[in-house]
């Protein structure tokens, strides 16, 4: 992944910015290098490979939800490299697994090594998960985050300001963040 | 679910991100902590009194200066240990060096001084109420602390526990030397010392507990 350095760093610095197409390409490049990361990293500890897209799932979502921890002036390959080291670890963790000789920097040859697009489901649905959100937060969600509305359009429909609509957003992708890392460590 | 619905969920209109967020709210929570800690020295145990007398403003300075250099360095490092992959885990940790400068300026001062008077230097009164109150007034700050962190992202939790643990230790000593008339180096490096190394040991214990993310 270190080739790809520059390039993901800029992308990174241009979803910080509000670029949702640079900041979607970023997020496919690693769900695909996450994916190959722990399915290697699930079958060297002896376990199944199924948990891995959990595993990549929960990751996308902590680097959203902690996309402003990252500096410009930071190298972002470690970055993300220690995310997603700090997930496997909490994951063999929650399940008594030996973790302790997991190495520090295994992931460049292996993110690399293998990608199938095979099992890119993870055991929980979107739809139903929005379901269990408040009213508003569902319909701003869905508006904005899977139709792709603007916040001004989402706003008129709803019946909501603006900034209501912003709010129902953050606070409904929290929540529904919480719900898929509780899923997943379940 | 699958992968590319959740991509398409959080990148769909993706908002911006504050680059300030992670220095001001952890500046923020320290500050908070400092506020309670010294209006909690101020209304329980109440402000020294004698200042006028010989030596006491230096010593009541070295104490605030030696815990604001502390609070200072714990947070500036605490700020590197909540970006991911910026502190490396296997990279030891810098030496504290506020309590290191202190405890030797404390030996210096016990030596100097005849040996008759060590016990007084050093066992004042006051030891075990400085040694037991600045645990106790840490706690609000540490809370503090760890609330701003667990918004970041902490990778090495034990570590990153320590410091908040440090640094609410540094901010209650600061709290605390607004109450305490012992004055000596060889007090301030043992107790006020020792207080912070137990603040920094809990910080170290809870820091998993607390910070998992």
């Amino acid at each position: 992944m270190t080739a790809h350095e520059p390039e993901l760093r800029r992308l990174m610095i241009a979803g910080q910015a509000g670029d949702a197409a640079a900041y979607r390409t970023l997020l496919d490049h690693l769900s695909r290098h996450l994916r190959g990361y722990y399915k290697s990293k699930l079958i060297n500890y002896g376990r199944s490979s199924a948990d891995a897209e959990d595993l990549v799932q929960d990751v996308i979502i902590a680097i959203h939800t902690r996309r402003h921890t990252y500096s410009p002036d930071q190298l972002f390959t470690p970055w993300v490299h220690a995310i997603a080291r700090y997930k496997l670890i909490d994951h063999l963790r929650r399940r008594n697994t030996g973790f302790a000789d997991i190495p520090l920097d295994g992931m460049t040859s292996e993110m690399e090594a293998h990608d199938d697009r095979d099992a890119v489901e993870s055991g929980y649905d979107l739809q139903r998960l929005l379901a269990a959100l408040p009213a508003k937060m569902q319909q701003a969600i869905r508006h904005v985050k899977i139709e792709g509305l603007s916040i001004a359009e989402t706003a008129e429909r709803c019946d909501m300001s603006e900034s209501a609509v912003k709010v129902n957003i953050h606070r409904g992708l929290k929540k529904l963040a919480d719900m898929i890392s509780r899923e997943v460590k379940s | 679910m699958k992968t590319d619905e959740l991509i398409t969920v959080l990148s769909t209109n993706v908002e911006p991100i504050d680059r300030r967020q992670l220095s001001r709210e952890i500046v923020a929570a320290v500050i908070l902590g400092t506020v309670v800690a010294i209006g909690t020295a101020l209304t329980l145990p109440g402000m020294r009194m004698d200042l006028s007398a010989p030596n006491a403003l230096t010593y009541f300075c070295a104490k605030i200066i030696f815990a604001t250099v502390i609070v200072i360095a714990g947070t500036a490092y605490l700020l590197r240990l909540v970006r991911p992959g910026v502190v490396s885990p296997s990279k030891s940790a810098p030496v504290p060096w506020p309590p290191v400068a202190v405890a030797a300026l404390a030996t210096i001062s016990l030596v100097s001084a005849p040996l008759w008077h060590w016990h007084n230097m050093a066992m004042a009164d006051g030891w075990i109420e400085c040694l037991v109150s600045i645990p106790i007034i840490a706690v609000v700050p540490f809370a503090a602390v760890v609330w701003a962190v667990r918004r970041m992202a902490p990778t090495d939790l034990a570590r990153t526990g320590a410091l908040a643990g440090f640094v609410a230790g540094g901010i209650s000593a600061a709290g605390y030397a607004l109450h305490c008339t012992d004055d000596s180096l060889p007090f301030i490096a043992l107790w006020y010392g020792g207080a912070i190394v137990m603040c920094t040991l809990a910080g170290a214990l809870l820091g998993p507990r607390l910070l998992r993310w």
